[in-house]
């Protein structure tokens, strides 16, 4: 067989195996993608066949709705609380899980049962959005019934015939929410720091014990700069996380699609939402996407131009 | 810090001769102690708030609607199963079986497309093979809701709303980024002494692929495939969107994400929480299966995928 033949052959082979993949891709995600651009600058309805091109209509009009503003706002608090708390929970969790034990003569090292731990905690990243909404709309339950007013309840701290309204208080809502989505997260971020301080080889840490370093200082002055690549990638994830949250709020709070009381928990995902499927504007939601992205596309070039420190190769 | 997790037996060894030492090594001993009881403490409590919860709501479904609207913190007085039952014919045995139909065709379709076009990216190389690759990988970097609306549409256009082929081939679509990154980096590492070898012995580029390099990459395989049936079968937004009765039917092809927001509504206004809880604690279980047999997969899987 010829080189020729064979050149020939092999490019079947690779437009054959990359055919159905991409046609499959283009469809459904990358074409939609550029799509939601070109519909952003129409006031199309998505009953109708015909739509207008109205330019820059829509994100006029997405500057002066008072509704978007609000969730945009509450899509910034979540950005920098999330990230924030999650992260300072899971770096703590993970240095007590990997350097908690008692001190022996081979130095700092885990705590027993660790392996446990990292089960335990994990376990809440494989359910469901919708299992947590369900569980903890339970918890937030605003009588007796609820985990949290019970125990507040048995404890004094509350009055049984006043318990608080979690989810319908303006004030704490967004809150218990946040306090789901940490729940979430924390175990999954413990393990990944987890794993990157286990990779981070042993005599460094001697080293540091040698020249009588403790662990407040190993940590922050050995673990913590080792692990910072971890660090900023978790919070690029929890920041694209944080601009979502279109799951719990639009299950756990009251309202079309979420976002009650009177919009106090509303995030840009439910608004979307609501405009497209339930006031049917289509075109307008689509600008609502827009927003969302470049929204999530900055914020990821900030926090990973913010967190920049030079890198330490080990 | 000895980041090496030791077995219980050497630790415990290992503690001993650390403790008779203390009086040498000082305040760095009992310091070590206090930290250590308190990182014990701070472990289990968060533990215990992990769990609770958890259990609190499977006990519920044994409790009566009564019982659980009264305090929070009682156990149940009968045991009663009933609620299971109801549960199961209320939907959630419908949602259950929907979604193992859509996932039956979506995760190995999703493995098969992933892998097809992860290999050949990794190991042919061929003018635009980089653009490609980024095609498939910027995927990741989108939020879902910038494509929702161009996205029912186009489903709508093919005529596959609310049908179970339609949300197959989108699952598939949407798995795609995910499942090449990784797979291409496997492929990657696998020795071409084998591909060789089987090119000498006269196999041809798609039977090398089938036979020789989709077995070697098994272990790689195996994790991406965890990944994405735990990600389709926790899908909340893609069905919410696509999986809607369109003919004010019944929500006969609801996936169990939406079937239990589904039930969330009824239950509330049938008042019938067990029901709820129950339905909850169904679809609880299946993932606690797999994470359970397959934690050490998912753990390695996510450190390979994220640290890299």
């Amino acid at each position: 067989m010829s080189q020729v033949a064979q050149g020939k052959g092999r490019a079947g082979f690779v437009v054959g195996f990359l055919f159905a993949p991409i046609a499959l891709y283009l469809t459904f995600v990358i074409w939609p993608y550029v799509q939601t651009f070109g519909y952003s600058f129409t006031n199309w309805s998505g009953q109708s066949p015909t739509f207008d091109f109205v330019g820059l209509d829509n994100y006029l009009e997405l500057a002066k709705d008072e509704v978007f503003r609000g969730a945009l706002w509450h899509n910034l608090l979540l950005l920098v609380f999330v990230p924030v708390i999650t992260i300072l929970l899971a770096l703590f969790f993970a240095f007590m899980l990997n350097a908690g034990g008692r001190s022996g003569a081979g130095g700092v090292q885990g705590v027993r049962g660790s392996g446990f731990y990292k089960i335990v905690y994990f376990f809440p990243q494989v359910l469901s959005l919708a299992i947590l909404a369900v569980l903890f709309g339970a918890v937030y339950r605003s009588d007796e019934g609820g985990l949290l007013n019970g125990f507040l309840i048995r404890l004094g701290l509350v009055d049984r015939m006043q318990p608080i309204e979690w989810l319908n208080e303006p004030d704490l809502v967004l809150w218990c929410l946040l306090l789901v989505v940490v729940w979430h997260g924390v175990g999954f971020y413990l393990v990944l720091f987890s794993a990157a301080m286990q990779s981070v080889p042993k005599d460094i840490y001697e080293a540091a014990l040698l020249d009588g370093a403790g662990r407040a200082q190993t940590f922050f002055r050995v673990t913590l700069p080792l692990l910072w690549d971890s660090v900023q990638t978790s919070a690029v994830y929890l920041g694209i996380a944080a601009m979502d949250m279109f799951v719990l709020v639009s299950t756990m709070t009251s309202g079309q699609f979420g976002g009650g009381p009177d919009h106090h928990s509303e995030v840009m995902a439910t608004v979307l939402m609501r405009n497209f499927l339930y006031f049917g504007k289509s075109g307008y939601a689509c600008a609502m996407g827009v927003v969302l992205l470049v929204l999530t596309m900055v914020l990821s070039v900030i926090t990973l131009r913010a967190t920049r420190r030079e890198r330490i190769e080990f | 810090m000895t980041t090496v997790v030791k077995a219980p037996g050497e630790s415990a060894a290992e503690r001993n001769g650390g403790s008779g030492r203390s009086g040498e090594r000082g305040n760095g001993g009992s310091e070590g102690l206090v930290l250590h009881v308190f990182s014990h403490g701070f472990l289990a409590v968060w533990a215990v708030l992990i769990v609770l919860p958890l259990i609190w709501l499977a006990l519920g479904s044994f409790k009566t609607d009564v019982q659980i609207g009264g305090s929070a913190l009682s156990w149940p007085s009968n045991w009663h199963f009933d609620a299971f039952g109801r549960a199961w014919t209320k939907g959630i045995g419908s949602y259950f079986a929907n979604t193992l139909i859509v996932m039956v065709f979506s995760v190995p379709l999703t493995m098969l497309f992933g892998s097809m076009a992860a290999y050949v990216l990794a190991r042919y190389p061929f003018p635009g093979n980089r653009f490609i690759y980024y095609f498939f990988v910027s995927g990741a970097m989108f939020p879902v809701f910038l494509a929702l609306v161009p996205l029912f549409f186009m489903v709508r256009r093919l005529d596959m709303l609310n049908t179970y082929q339609g949300l197959i081939l989108v699952y598939v679509a949407y798995s795609m980024p995910f499942t090449v990154f990784f797979m291409h980096s496997f492929f990657r590492t696998l020795p071409t002494a084998v591909h060789e070898a089987a090119v000498i012995d006269g196999a041809s580029d798609t039977r090398i692929f089938f036979q020789v390099m989709l077995p070697m990459a098994r272990p790689g395989l195996i994790s991406v495939g965890i990944f994405n049936i735990l990600g389709q079968w926790n899908q909340y937004i893609l069905p919410s969107v696509l999986m809607q009765p369109q003919t004010g039917g019944d929500p006969e092809r609801f996936m169990l994400t939406q079937g239990l927001i589904q039930l969330q509504y009824q239950m509330g206004y049938e008042t019938d929480l067990p029901v709820l809880f129950a339905g909850v604690t169904i679809a609880m279980i299946p993932m606690l299966v797999v994470y359970l047999s397959f934690q050490r997969q998912i753990q390695a899987g996510l450190t390979s995928a994220t640290l890299k």
